[in-house]
């Protein structure tokens, strides 16, 4: 009897709770029934802010579809679905549950639109929300956003979080949330001060934006504490600015040492002056293009490998055009510079012209594989992915191609025939070839560049033009004929320019880099790193 | 040495001659034709912008061919390559009118290419209608500006981001491409947010040069700009190719819109078109068109070119838009005068008014300028823009900015008795600056 009883109490329990859900889930759905009749923007955010004072976590979902621009409303009955775009239609599904609810055309939703600042709203109630989530990364994003926006209210939530945080690292950001929010609440003074000296070991620019506002507000011995922070953290934050202006300057410095690379083995090691040394750069960015294409059309999974299978087809492609250019130009004018010049820079415009006329002029959509896209953090340095990438590739590349002009006997040979060519046709070494493969070999490097250089510029005909004139720069700036001349003129040359910038604006800071390297040549007329002997000859 | 300088001789001859293939369409000499020339360059730098124009404009004289061409004749394009080489644009256009004896010019895209023009056109009387969004500060008796002055781009702009919809902004990041264009709009907006009771610490310009590619410092100079507690915004005059760059590298440090919404001048569906832009929703432009907006004539225009071109794909685009209505308003004037003789259609053009594509009718104004409303919208995750907000009616071009001390006493009215571009009120005179 009592068990029945017990059952019997426990499944009206049961039924009471499911009603009330049901109850609370109704009103949530005649709250969300409201975003197909709002008009504007306010009206849409007044909806938003009813949704969140109901404080139930279901609103997540809804709330989220809406910041991401995927809330829609079917016209035929004002009722609001989630959708996702399809091929030729709209998947729609049920904002509260999840649940699929059928397909609409494009013509018959009409999505409800949001700006920046209600994305901003959103962002900031989600961020309550969402502190209970299971998810660590979830907690993170949340404790972020309510340090960046605090408000008196939130202490309640964040006590009850921080209680129940296991996760130390989530913990202390959840701390410095609550500070935050005490820092804008009426609490007492010494609450104040000790919020502010947790900021202030926090030491990144939010910390200093969050105190500069409440040194702004306040008064008191509270208003001195916040400047003291505020001038500590600058006084660090200096420091790693500094180490930030380094790193910039390498990850610049990558970048033209890729450019450069190949040009140091036509033009450093060959003697050719080759105007399309950065057509063979585009070239390579649009193999890139090409590859991403099909991949995209064809194999979608294996986007992240794109840039991988583009390698070797950029260098072939590269490689074949630099062998037609050398065998039906260039050998002809070796020893001419003035004439190759010329003939390569009319080659340069037949190319970009080439490329315009296939691909169209317009820029072409090189994606970022997701292993290099976004960053992290070192510190207060932020360093971006595709740049870190990026420098790896281009020391690698360096490497590999002292290796084979220092160990390998195709190496030796194109060094024997820019050293002495006779010498070396008369040792049996078939010079003509020698110089084509030469040729093919610094345009092939070039080509590797630009799927590289996809990944942080343009892609369109002109992407070789912004990187020619640097090109040459850095190789006559570390002396012509050496590769570790071209490494170290090409990272001096990236540190100098970072260092500049901050003070001299780019655009002086450019020109303070030319007339440098022109008072540099001119007391070493050979660069950095001069081949001494005969090398330097022709 | 073998036969070394009759090689260098071959390859030049050939790229003369495949330069000159892809350079001109020769103009076939039919006695009955209208002949109306393109002038926008077709190689160099400014390809990438111009070549669309190039092709909205043969569409253009295809559709008005269609529907029976121009006072009984057909209308014939003339199309020459400038190359982004700005003194060829002055001989192109010379060759255009002299030789080719056009009625009407429709082109240039920098600011430079136009000053480049202008002796051309007002020594042989002949009329250019450009459609690219500019600094001001010029009103010609040749010229017709069918782009947005600043106050129908730049100024509502920063508007919209000072109200509560836009985040009332307090901090500005002024961050432009190196030439008159930026300088000038940058120099009207400092003053006028200074009129806004902005102070001068809450103000960075900064400049870099044309196809600057490392955005690395400057991006995280307005990162370190930003955190000083007020709400900032970038707006954004960086011009051509090194938008995407900087776009890249905005999104990869992790600026947000929602934090620091980027405000551009010169991004428009064509420049996304080369972009990813999922990290990037939310950042604005400013135009008076998006190829988004939702009328009977967009889409209907939106189609035509889809055909055109033979590419779903395509985007069009502000300038676009801006040679639909000048070519539509050259048309009618045409009509109007009953000629296409240059001075008679000049004065016929001055209130003629043609639907724009966003719902609504554009005016030439006396000042050659013409009235246009002015779009904010928000990039979104399918590379198209969203309005986010119109102004309630339509703005007239304002050529002489009232917030510049040089040119806030200057008007232009083009029609008789007055006839200058540049009359000053304060001394009832015409001339003063500008002549430049």
């Amino acid at each position: 009897m009592k068990i029945l009883h017990a059952i019997g109490l426990t499944f009206v329990l049961l039924l009471a709770t499911l009603s009330s859900s049901d109850a609370a889930e109704a009103e949530l759905r005649a709250i969300i029934a409201k975003f197909a009749t709002a008009t504007d923007f306010s009206e849409t955010g007044a909806v938003v802010r009813e949704l969140t004072a109901t404080g139930d976590p279901a609103v997540e979902r809804p709330l989220a579809a809406l910041a991401d621009g995927n809330l829609y409303v079917r016209t035929t009955d004002s009722m609001v679905f989630v959708g996702q775009e399809g091929d030729e239609t709209f998947q729609l599904f049920d904002p509260l549950s999840g649940e699929a609810a059928g397909e609409a055309s494009g013509d018959d939703i009409t999505k409800i639109s949001v700006n920046n600042t209600l994305r901003r709203a959103i962002r900031d109630a989600l961020g309550t929300l969402t502190l209970g989530s299971k998810n660590p990364a979830v907690r993170i994003a949340a404790a972020d956003t309510m340090f960046k926006t605090p408000d008196a209210s939130n202490i309640g939530p964040l006590d009850a979080a921080i209680a129940g945080e296991i996760d130390a690292v989530v913990k202390a950001l959840l701390e410095q949330a609550r500070a935050a929010s005490v820092l804008v609440s009426d609490q007492p003074e010494a609450d104040k001060l000790a919020a502010i000296a947790l900021i202030g070991s926090r030491g990144d620019r939010d910390a200093v934006s969050l105190l500069t506002s409440v040194e702004a507000n306040a008064s008191g011995s509270v208003k001195d504490a916040a400047t003291a922070a505020i001038a500590n953290i600058n006084s660090t934050l200096a420091l790693w600015d500094a180490g930030q202006n380094i790193w910039y300057g390498i990850s610049l410095g990558s970048v033209l040492l890729l450019a450069a690379i190949g040009l140091a083995i036509t033009f450093g090691v060959m003697g050719v002056i080759n105007m399309a040394h950065g057509e063979m750069v585009m070239l390579g960015a649009y193999t890139t293009f090409v590859v991403q294409q099909v991949i995209r059309t064809s194999f979608p999974d294996l986007f992240d490998w794109s840039l991988v299978i583009a390698l070797p087809l950029a260098f072939l492609v590269s490689a074949l055009v630099g062998l037609i250019i050398e065998r039906g130009v260039i050998r002809f004018l070796y020893g001419r510079p003035l004439e190759t010049l010329l003939a390569t820079w009319g080659v340069s415009l037949i190319l970009q012209q080439t490329v315009r006329s296939i691909f169209g002029p317009t820029n072409q959509e090189v994606g970022n594989p997701s292993w290099m896209s976004g960053s992290f953090n070192v510190g207060q340095l932020a360093v971006t992915w595709n740049r870190l990438w990026i420098l790896v590739f281009a020391l690698t590349v360096f490497a590999v191609l002292l290796y084979v002009m220092k160990r390998t006997p195709w190496g030796l040979q194109m060094r024997a025939v820019t050293a002495n060519r006779r010498m070396a046709a008369s040792m049996g070494i078939r010079t003509p070839w020698v110089d084509a493969l030469t040729f093919a070999l610094g345009s092939g490097i070039a080509g590797i560049a630009g799927v590289a250089l996809s990944q942080i510029d343009n892609v369109s005909p002109n992407l070789g033009r912004g990187y020619i004139i640097d090109s040459f720069m850095v190789v006559v700036f570390g002396g012509v004929g050496n590769l570790w001349g071209t490494l170290v003129g090409a990272f001096s040359l990236g540190i100098i320019n970072k260092f500049l910038e901050p003070y001299a604006g780019a655009v002086l800071g450019k020109i303070v880099v030319l007339v440098l390297i022109i008072l540099f040549i001119q007391k070493r007329p050979r660069g950095l790193f001069a081949l001494k002997g005969r090398a330097v000859e022709a | 040495m073998r036969g070394s300088f009759s090689t260098i001789i071959k390859t030049f001859s050939a790229s003369v001659v495949a330069a000159g293939v892809l350079m001109s369409v020769p103009a076939r000499a039919a006695e009955d034709t209208i002949k109306v020339g393109i002038l926008h360059s077709l190689s160099g730098t400014m390809a990438i912008s111009e070549t669309t124009l190039k092709d909205a404009m043969l569409m253009l004289i295809d559709e008005q061919n269609a529907k029976g061409g121009l006072l009984g004749k057909k209308l014939e394009a003339v199309v020459v390559d400038p190359a982004s080489n700005w003194p060829l644009f002055a001989e192109k256009a010379r060759e255009l009118i002299s030789k080719d004896k056009v009625a009407a010019v429709f082109g240039c895209w920098t600011s430079v290419s136009r000053k480049s023009v202008l002796p051309v056109f007002s020594e042989l009387d002949n009329i250019l209608f450009y459609p690219v969004q500019y600094e001001g500060e010029e009103s010609e008796r040749n010229v017709f500006y069918t782009g947005a002055a600043p106050n129908q781009q730049a100024i509502p702009a920063v508007d919209y981001l000072m109200s509560a919809d836009g985040g009332s902004v307090k901090r500005w990041v002024l961050e432009g491409t190196d030439y008159v264009y930026p300088r000038t709009t940058n120099k009207i907006l400092e003053a006028y947010l200074k009129s806004k009771g902005v102070a001068a610490e809450d103000i960075m310009t900064n400049y870099t040069p044309f196809g600057f590619s490392d955005w690395q410092t400057e991006v995280s100079a307005i990162k370190k700009f930003g955190s000083a507690g007020k709400k900032t915004a970038v707006v954004s005059t960086v011009n051509g190719d090194a938008n995407v760059p900087f776009y890249k590298e905005l999104g990869n440090q992790g600026i947000k819109a929602e934090d620091i919404p980027v405000m551009a001048f010169s991004v428009g569906e064509e420049e996304l078109a080369g972009l990813d832009t999922k990290p990037l929703v939310g950042h604005l432009a400013a135009w008076n068109y998006f190829e988004s907006v939702n009328t009977p004539e967009n889409k209907k225009f939106i189609a035509g070119w889809h055909k055109f071109i033979k590419n779903n794909k395509r985007t069009t685009n502000d300038p676009m838009e801006a040679h639909y209505i000048g070519f539509n308003m050259w048309v009618k004037a045409v009509e109007k005068a009953g000629t296409t003789d240059p001075d008679k259609v000049i004065d016929a053009m001055i209130g003629v008014s043609v639907p724009n594509l966003t719902g609504g009718y554009s005016t030439m104004m006396p000042n050659h300028h013409i009235t246009k409303p002015v779009l904010i919208g928000e990039i979104q995750a399918n590379g198209q823009f969203e309005t986010v907000s119109k102004t309630p009616g339509l703005v007239m071009g304002d050529e002489w900015s009232d917030y510049l001390p040089d040119s806030k006493d200057l008007i232009s009215d083009w029609r008789a008795p007055l006839n200058c571009g540049n009359f000053n009120v304060k001394t009832g005179k015409c001339g003063g600056k500008g002549t430049n």
